[in-house]
């Protein structure tokens, strides 16, 4: 039986609402600076969770995105039901980008999003299905 | 660099944070996308950009940015100025153009984040400095 997580919160994303964009991993550095976090883990763990809330907004329908906090590890699980991609590999490379002008006038879509989350996280899992949506696991270690 | 010096070096308007300018800012980082933001920005910078909307503001708070300053005379939305000032973050606002207030800035001693990593340290940059 899996370990009972210490803290458990999901939050739901809505696709292309541009005003609610980033409350979710607000909430979720709130959490983790009331549990106690380490101020540098909550820094890696906060951009990560943006940077996948962000894919959610600009890309999917809509998603959800889910902190399990356990002894072990902070999870962050982001499922969304979206275009999905194509490519991960391609995806991944810095600086590549399928944004439109609509999305870079709100600033983003440089490309870093998916390169950034792998290097703040300590583990990282990208599944994707085109049509259906992408799933992320991000693990950072306690 | 302490943000009255920000504010006097790039003769900025404080739209919000009044009674922060006396807290530091420790490096300075100049993007207009928020996803270069998020992969490059070191704690405690202050952010200059051009980008108006909330997002800046919730990449700051994200990031901890300390303070930002808005380029090209450029003003943020109200969206972005009421969660500034619910998260304590300082903004200012500069009718100096990107390149010449990172120059500004720069040339006053607020570093770049990849000299806080042995980017490019002091040892080294004295020299090229004087090749220009």
């Amino acid at each position: 039986m899996p370990r009972e997580p210490l803290f458990w919160q999901r939050f739901d994303i809505c696709g292309r609402n541009f005003v609610d964009a980033g409350k979710a991993s607000i909430s979720i550095k709130g959490i983790l600076r009331e549990i106690g976090i380490n101020p540098s883990l909550i820094r890696r763990a906060a951009i990560a969770s943006y940077e996948a809330e962000m894919n959610v907004v600009l890309y999917a329908t809509k998603g959800t995105m889910e902190l399990r906090v356990t002894p072990k590890d902070i999870r962050v699980m982001v499922e969304d039901q979206g275009p999905g991609i194509p490519d991960i590999e391609l995806a991944m490379r810095e600086g590549y980008s399928t944004a439109s002008d609509e999305i870079r006038e709100m600033g983003f879509g440089a490309g870093m999003g998916l390169s950034n989350i792998k290097k703040n996280a300590d583990a990282f899992s990208i599944h994707s299905a085109v049509g259906k949506g992408t799933t992320l696991e991000i693990t950072f270690r306690l | 660099m302490k943000l009255e010096a920000v504010k006097r070096i790039l003769n900025c308007q404080v739209i919000t944070g009044h009674d922060k300018l006396d807290e530091e800012v420790g490096v300075g980082c100049g993007a207009d996308l928020m996803s270069d933001v998020l992969a490059f920005i070191k704690p405690n910078a202050l952010l200059l950009t051009g980008l108006t909307n909330v997002q800046s503001v919730r990449t700051a708070e994200i990031a901890e940015v300390r303070a930002i300053v808005y380029v090209r005379g450029k003003l943020p939305d109200k969206e972005a100025v009421d969660l500034a000032k619910e998260k304590g973050i300082v903004l200012l606002c500069t009718s100096l153009p990107m390149y010449e207030s990172c120059g500004r800035l720069y040339q006053h001693g607020l570093r770049g984040g990849s000299e806080l990593e042995g980017g490019l340290r002091d040892a080294k940059r004295a020299p090229l400095l004087a090749t220009l």
